[in-house]
């Protein structure tokens, strides 16, 4: 934890050369967030198609209004769907790629090169990640937002499901919160900072080799889910309750 | 010239260095000998920073790097170009662009400029063809060729090799021995070379510190490595049969002569 505090102090300072860090910054968002795209939009597509099929089964009772269907998804993917659960598989896919690719530098002294030449190695690897991934991970999640209740409004054109295009219309429209796609989108702001800070930290400590790499990518993994359910927790009690 | 004076560095209790004091002179390859494990990537680490030593002095040109502030240890190290024992290019950059890092890093010239700094010292090397490629495509002798011309991008005062022969058939390695050689004597640089190679000790041994466990255990020139009485050395350099026969035959020789 202290270790932790210490890298992110040396990684947070103002750049040595501007101009390369925004060609670094640049890359980051073409890596990490622009090749993310297509997993996100293929994920949200069918989970928001699923979630609307399901609710519509499990809501059969005719005391309960068919706009409801149309409501009750667009809430579970605008609180929590397009937000954490979105984040908790992008810590998959960028947590292992930050780690993988920070630990294989340290491995094979691509590190130590550069601080022997005098550069703030964490400096010139970390920071270009971790505001790359603040400044677009957030879009990320505005499109798992659209696509998931696309994917929601496609459900409810099959018959076979109870609904209709209009009430499931409805019910999206139904006690809009403009708040929640805020409260959405700050929730992804902080994941994106733990994603990119915490497998930064496992890649940059690696010790040893390919092996030990490996291990620093699964870990890395793991702990950013763990603190991305923490934050959740938290975030939720402060802006929500 | 670069002295270091009483080093000692222990991992968790194990003394890895103990007491080395050693002069690295100007425009001469400094050789650093020992078998694995016998501490020269430590010691070659410490002097240039990466690890600090447990006590000890490393003066360069009279300036101790120990002592240092953060800001001037990293002017310092403008002044330093090293050749890590993997070559440690960066692989997400092309061979130029490789060579143009601490030059963007760190220089002030124009972009044109920069570019035709890094293609002089690219062509320096012979690797003008590789510019575009990616350092996976290409050998281990050119990737080492390209980490030279990244370490003398700045113009280094002191050059560092750790292991510039690792990996690298005979003839490669002789190579870039002798393009390390002929770059320190046309810049006058004081550069620092780890090895175990028999070779490189014949053929650019200006100046070699023999260590073996931690300890320095002799200090001469290419011509005394040969003669020297000393146990642990000619085990060293001995232990190949190639060169117990270039013994024998020399003794013999001597005997008639
Ligand atoms: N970071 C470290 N932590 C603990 N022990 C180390 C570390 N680096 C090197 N050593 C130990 O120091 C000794 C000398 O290593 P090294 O300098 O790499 O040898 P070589 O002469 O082959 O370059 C070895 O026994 C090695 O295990
Ligand atoms: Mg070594």
């Amino acid at each position: 934890m202290g270790e932790y505090v210490l890298l992110m102090k040396k990684s947070i300072t103002f750049p040595d050369r501007w101009s390369m860090f925004f060609k670094q910054l640049i890359k980051e968002i073409y890596k990490l967030g622009v090749d993310s795209l297509w997993i996100v939009i293929i994920i949200s597509a069918f989970i928001g198609t699923v979630i609307a099929i399901q609710i519509s089964l499990n809501i059969s009772s005719p005391l309960i209004p068919k706009f409801t269907i149309g409501y009750t998804t667009r809430e579970i993917i605008l609180l929590e769907f397009s937000s954490s659960i979105m984040c908790l598989i992008l810590a998959g896919k960028v947590g292992s790629n930050i780690a993988s690719e920070i630990g294989t530098m340290r491995v094979t002294e691509q590190i130590d090169a550069m601080e022997i030449m005098g550069v703030n190695s964490a400096n010139f690897l970390i920071l270009p990640k971790i505001i790359g991934m603040m400044v677009f991970i957030p879009v990320l999640v505005i499109f798992s937002m659209f696509i998931g209740i696309l994917g929601g409004i496609a459900a409810s054109y099959s018959t076979s499901t109870g609904m209709t295009p209009a009430s499931f219309e409805f019910g999206l429209q139904f006690y809009f919160t403009q708040f929640y796609v805020w409260y959405s989108i700050i929730k992804s702001i902080v994941y994106a900072f733990l994603i990119s800070s915490i497998a930064s930290y496992f890649g940059y400590n690696v010790k040893g080799g390919a092996l030990e790499v490996g291990k620093a990518s699964t870990n890395a993994v793991v702990m950013s889910s763990i603190m991305i359910l923490l934050a959740d927790v938290i975030l939720t009690h402060i802006m929500l309750t | 010239m670069i002295e270091v004076k009483n080093i000692i560095k222990s991992f968790d209790g194990r003394v890895v260095l103990n007491n080395i004091s050693a002069i690295f002179e100007d425009g001469k390859t400094n050789l650093i000998i020992g078998r694995s494990g016998s501490g020269k990537t430590v010691l070659i680490k410490d002097i240039i920073g990466l690890i600090r030593p447990d006590s000890g002095e490393i003066l360069y040109d009279g300036r101790d790097l120990i002592s240092m502030s953060k800001k001037e240890l990293n002017k310092l190290r403008r002044e330093m170009g090293m050749l890590f024992q993997g070559s440690a290019l960066f692989d997400s950059m092309t061979v130029l662009e490789n060579v143009m890092f601490p030059l963007d890093m760190f220089s002030n010239a124009s972009a044109a400029e920069r570019r035709k700094r890094a293609q002089f010292c690219l062509d320096r090397v012979n690797l003008s063809d590789a510019e575009d490629l990616y350092p996976s495509e290409i050998s281990g002798g050119m990737m080492k060729r390209a980490a030279i011309a990244r370490a003398i991008a700045l113009n280094p005062k002191y050059l560092f090799c750790d292991e510039p022969n690792s990996g690298l058939d005979p003839k490669t390695s002789l190579l870039i021995d002798d393009l390390i050689h002929d770059i320190t004597v046309e810049y006058n640089m004081t550069t620092v070379i780890n090895t175990h190679d028999m070779n490189s000790v014949m053929n650019i041994g200006d100046n070699i510190i023999f260590i073996r466990e931690g300890v320095k255990e002799w200090q001469g020139n290419k011509e005394e490595v040969i003669t020297s009485r000393n146990k642990a050395l000619n085990d060293f350099i001995f232990a190949s049969d190639l060169a117990k026969k270039v013994r024998e035959v020399e003794e013999k020789e001597s005997k008639h002569g």
